[in-house]
């Protein structure tokens, strides 16, 4: 008997405080894992957002630090210019890189900065009580649109990542889900890729993913997969978008 | 012959497991772990509705190691041996 899986050193034995189901411990194994495979844990500098997230150093066995509400860009941006040789990644909810982030996202990939993203798209405000996000689909229920988001008064989900493809500063851009194992495995191709963009010095990288938040969206931990399934993935396709 | 190890008293009981297992090995415990939830527990034989019977070291097991769990797992609970 051998054991075919455990711990990485990348990722403390230890206990998250997210709710079950959430996608978040399962991308934060995804990186560490990434990190691990690539030997990089030495240099690694990682930059937690606000966000559910906020603790992530807490669970990662490498550099990290800590940003302002939607700058985690712009702390990895001085930090990448600092130390050119350390590989600098963000890991940020859509709270944070596609609302209060916005600018410091959109440039960051503007200038084409060699940096490595994971942008954890779950549809709502995770840590503050499950408020309307930009990335909330039409129809859906959140605490601030108690009868589904309206586009009259919200407007539409906001893509992140198709706009971001548009700049040609950008060399990197995946949907990817964490839905079923086989999404998983594929996520973590795509992060992996991400990193090695950077690893390479080819520029902007940014890995959406797709994660469930069974608490904000009322569903049980399957059901909220299912629900990426055959709901969210309409509204975000899958796939390389740059 | 493969087995999980499930790290009962981390488990937060999201039960992913419990749906990707293709062979039915994994259920729902009756006990508490020391969060007061049921988790996850792997039982011998895939028999999901009659309750499994825990495995002994050096059992066969109906367990093919397909890591789906290991893989969905939020919480990294699962080790498997091979």
């Amino acid at each position: 008997m051998k054991k075919t899986f455990k711990h990485c050193q990348s990722l403390y034995d230890l206990p998250t405080h997210y709710c079950p189901g959430c996608g978040h411990g399962i991308a934060h194994r995804l990186v560490a894992e990434v990190v691990q495979e690539l030997g990089i844990r030495e240099k690694t500098i990682g930059i937690a957002p606000v966000g559910c997230a906020v603790v992530a150093y807490d669970y990662w066995n490498f550099d990290c630090s800590e940003a302002a509400h939607g700058r985690a860009l712009a702390v990895a941006t001085a930090i990448k210019r600092v130390h050119p040789r350390n590989i600098v990644f963000t890991y940020q909810g859509d709270g944070d890189l596609a609302a209060i982030g916005t600018n410091e996202t959109i440039h960051a990939a503007n200038r084409g900065e060699n940096l490595s993203v994971v942008f954890i798209n779950n549809a709502v405000y995770g840590m503050t009580g499950g408020q309307l996000a930009p990335t909330t689909l039409l129809g859906q229920k959140t605490s601030t649109s108690i009868e589904g988001r309206e586009k009259k008064a919200h407007g539409y989900p906001l893509k992140i990542s198709e706009m971001l493809a548009l700049l040609p500063g950008v060399c990197y851009i995946e949907r990817v889900s964490l839905h079923s194992p086989p999404e998983v495995l594929k996520a973590k191709r795509a992060i992996k890729q991400a990193f090695e963009n950077q690893i390479h010095n080819l520029g902007f990288s940014l890995v959406e993913i797709l994660s469930p938040c069974p608490t904000y969206w009322g569903l049980a931990p399957k059901e909220s997969l299912d629900w990426i399934r055959d709901v969210m993935q309409k509204e975000f396709p899958l796939g390389r978008i740059k | 012959m493969a087995k999980i190890i499930i790290n009962q008293d981390r488990c937060k009981g999201c039960f992913l497991c419990v749906n990707f297992c293709p062979k039915g090995l994994i259920k729902k415990s009756v006990k508490l772990n020391k969060q007061g939830l049921n988790f996850a527990e792997f039982s011998r034989r895939g028999n999901l509705n009659k309750g499994g019977i825990p495995p002994k070291a050096g059992d066969l097991t109906d367990c093919i190691g397909c890591m789906q769990c290991v893989v969905i797992c939020p919480d990294c609970c699962i080790e498997v041996d091979k």
